[in-house]
């Protein structure tokens, strides 16, 4: 039968062709699920892949809203790709979101209806800052109490939904809004508004911010010190501390820059597409977040192909839904199972398989 | 000045691409965008069941879809375009949360119509809005439960502090105390609609404080689910959710959509469709209700129906006057009944309603 043997080093051409492997998995799998439904199968597999950036119908609009949905994933899992690689496991990207968005969106809303040109990027500085601020916490606990970042960051998630719905039903309330909860349409004034660089092109300034982070994420992972220290110490804590790494400036580090890039994520998603503080603005990316950071390898590249299909499943998925009628649980089962085959084929990158040849 | 012209083209380009659309297929294409899936049981369950209600109308001279779960936000802005895109000629969106993304697509496609539920944005010609007189089915079950409690305690598990929640608690209170004098109410706020292990919850530390009647204005049947094992009464909230507590169930209130969807459906086929606010309630069938449980006594069964009838016949309204605000001040004088203006926008709650309005 066969048996798995350890490879002493990661295969290089296996962790490669391993993502494509569990695409190619998924939608075997996804084809028979959908032909269970009595569905066609293969109209549905086009349907999620194809048509979002090849219709003529609606390609058109659908290419750059894979970049709007993928912007904020990948600025996100950036963030949290240093820490993870450093083994500082921030669990809690929601909640910076939240804060970044909530922070950002009430600095701009206090100058409400002044214009002035500067109050955009002082409102991308702010968010930044709430988003940064609200991962000092479990950063600090754990450097000084020693607590569990995982748990902290996490059930901060919480309260910041709470503070969330404050919010949106007190502070940042459009006093013009008849008693609704929601804040003003930061979207609709001119002076807050996060607009498309190009129109048509999805490219707001949130996806901007993206991209250029994956570049310095890149360069500090290959280039500089800190991404050094980041990879020794996630690998080996203990060379890392013989190297001269500061364990607990690194975790105030990358916390802070993984807060700061979800507050970012929010204040952009705020101010663009979501246009509001409303109840639940948030809309699941930061935990979505992780898994793209994962399905990425958590390298750079890998995260902006990943955030790419993971924004092409969602826009794909709905289009299954409105023109097969599929159920929306299929659709997240099909999600699902990317997820389980890129995890379950990776054993092929650290195991060799080897056949034996009956008893010995 | 230069980015704004050029995105005034690309939305006039978006507009012409919409129109061609709706030119060029003969079926009449319906979409639905539902914030819960549609076996949610109470809220979306109802207006798919207006979606079907339509399929049966017109048969093959319409087609419809829709996409279930959808996110408030930009999620749902990005589905409702796909679905103006891809020729559907009337997009009904079924959430409250949908209201400012339903008028910016509307903006782009004038010549699709929309038809937003719950909301009071119209600010364009295509854009429609629709809700139902909940708060008369309220009143009716407000006063059942006055009734039926033996803890003199009703719990009342709401959902997102908006005026047509607020409304439904006012109106549940101030019949149950005409009914009951002794009777207090706890409210639980969720902050959500479509959110099972909180409303169950919700239901769980009302029946530990002594209530022993629950009211809900959240979709999920959790609660009615809660109740029926703790041997406490419910009411089941926008479809009939007697299944989920055959002996629990005192009634439901039943969000009827189908004559709605099916006449404004017809009037797109027509070419007759306008822009219009529509607020109906038990006269029109527009809410109705569950079959009324045994376990209600036949003289408060008898009271109830007298009590819906007369709300059918407009003689009676759920807010008649005295009634004072929270604070004590007079909100109706006596016999005075609200208009319809600040009735949609009603912020407070009525004397005797313990705690605040969440800020």
């Amino acid at each position: 039968m066969f048996s798995l043997e350890k490879r002493k080093t990661p295969s290089k051409a296996w962790s490669l062709a391993t993502p494509i492997l569990a695409v190619a998995l998924t939608m075997i799998a996804g084809a028979i699920m959908f032909s269970l439904l009595g569905k066609p199968p293969l109209e549905a597999l086009r349907t999620i892949f194809i048509d979002p950036i090849f219709s003529e119908q609606f390609g058109a609009y659908s290419r750059p809203q894979l970049l709007v949905k993928a912007g904020p994933l990948i600025l996100i899992a950036i963030g949290l790709s240093l820490g993870f690689r450093a083994g500082i496991w921030n669990i809690g990207a929601e909640g910076q979101y939240i804060m970044g968005a909530i922070f950002g969106a009430a600095a701009g809303l206090a100058l409400y209806p002044l214009e002035a040109w500067w109050i955009f990027p002082m409102m991308v500085i702010v968010g930044c800052l709430g988003g940064l601020l609200w991962a000092m916490i479990p950063a600090i606990l754990r450097t000084h109490f020693n607590t569990n970042e995982i748990l902290v960051s996490l059930l901060l998630v919480y309260v910041a939904e709470e503070i969330l719905k404050a919010m949106a039903t007190g502070a940042l309330r459009n006093p013009d809004g008849g008693g609704f909860p929601g804040s003003r349409n930061l979207s609709k004034w001119v002076s807050s508004q996060n607009t498309e660089i190009i129109a048509n092109s999805g490219m707001h300034w949130g996806v901007v911010t993206a991209f250029i982070t994956v570049i310095f994420a890149y360069v500090l992972l290959s280039r500089h010190m800190l991404g050094f220290h980041i990879q020794l110490a996630g690998q080996s804590p203990r060379a890392a501390k013989f190297a001269g790494v500061n364990p607990k400036a690194l975790v105030i580090t990358c916390m802070g820059i993984a807060g700061g890039l979800a507050g970012l994520a929010g204040l952009f998603e705020v101010t663009g597409p979501a246009g509001q503080i409303s109840t639940d603005f948030n809309s699941g990316y930061g935990f979505t977040a992780i898994i793209v950071a994962f399905l990425g390898r958590l390298h750079p590249v890998g995260i902006v192909l990943a955030g790419l299909l993971m924004a092409l499943t969602y826009i794909g998925g709905e289009l299954a839904q409105l023109m097969l009628g599929l159920p929306a649980a299929s659709i997240q089962a099909f999600q699902g199972m990317l997820l389980f085959f890129l995890l379950a084929v990776d054993v092929l990158t650290n195991y060799r398989i080897r056949m034996n040849k009956g008893a010995k | 000045m230069k980015l704004t012209s050029i995105l005034k083209g690309a939305v006039a380009a978006l507009a012409l691409t919409g129109a061609a659309m709706a030119d060029g297929h003969e079926k009449t294409k319906v979409g639905f965008v539902y914030v819960g899936p549609i076996a949610d049981g109470g809220w979306t369950t109802e207006h798919n069941n207006g979606r079907l209600a339509i399929e049966e109308a017109f048969g093959d001279a319409v087609e419809t879809t829709y996409v279930e779960k959808v996110p408030e936000g930009a999620d749902a802005e990005r589905v409702m375009t796909q679905m103006a895109l891809t020729g559907h000629d009337l997009i009904f969106t079924t959430s409250f949360g949908y209201m400012d993304p339903t008028n910016n697509v509307a903006e782009k496609f004038p010549d699709v119509k929309f038809e937003h539920a719950t909301g009071y944005k119209r600010l364009h010609d295509n854009v429609t809005t629709y809700s139902a007189r909940f708060y008369e089915g309220r009143a009716v079950i407000g006063h059942i439960a006055g009734k039926m409690t033996e803890t003199n305690k009703i719990g009342y598990i709401a959902s997102v502090p908006i005026p047509e929640v607020i409304r439904g608690i006012n109106a549940a209170y101030l019949h149950a105390k005409k009914a009951n004098p002794e009777v207090e109410m706890k409210i639980v706020w969720t902050f959500g609609w479509e959110d099972a292990a909180k409303e169950g919850d919700a239901a769980r530390a009302l029946i530990e404080q002594g209530v022993d009647v629950i009211m809900q204005h959240t979709d999920t049947t959790a609660p009615m689910l809660v109740a029926e094992e703790a041997g406490a009464y419910a009411f089941g909230q926008a479809s009939d959710m007697s299944a989920a507590g055959p002996t629990a169930h005192l009634t439901s209130i039943i969000d009827n959509w189908a004559p709605y969807y099916i006449e404004r459906t017809q009037a797109v086929i027509d070419g007759t469709w306008e822009q219009k606010d529509t607020w109906d309630g038990i006269s029109t069938g527009m809410v109705e209700f569950a079959e009324f449980s045994d376990a209600i006594p036949a003289d408060v069964l008898a009271e109830a129906i007298a009590m819906k009838d007369a709300i059918a016949a407009g003689e009676y309204h759920p807010f008649t006057g005295p009634i004072n605000k929270q604070d004590g001040s007079v909100y109706l004088a006596e016999g005075e009944t609200p208009e319809d203006g600040p009735l949609a926008g009603m912020n407070f709650y009525v004397e005797g309603i313990v705690g605040d309005v969440p800020q």
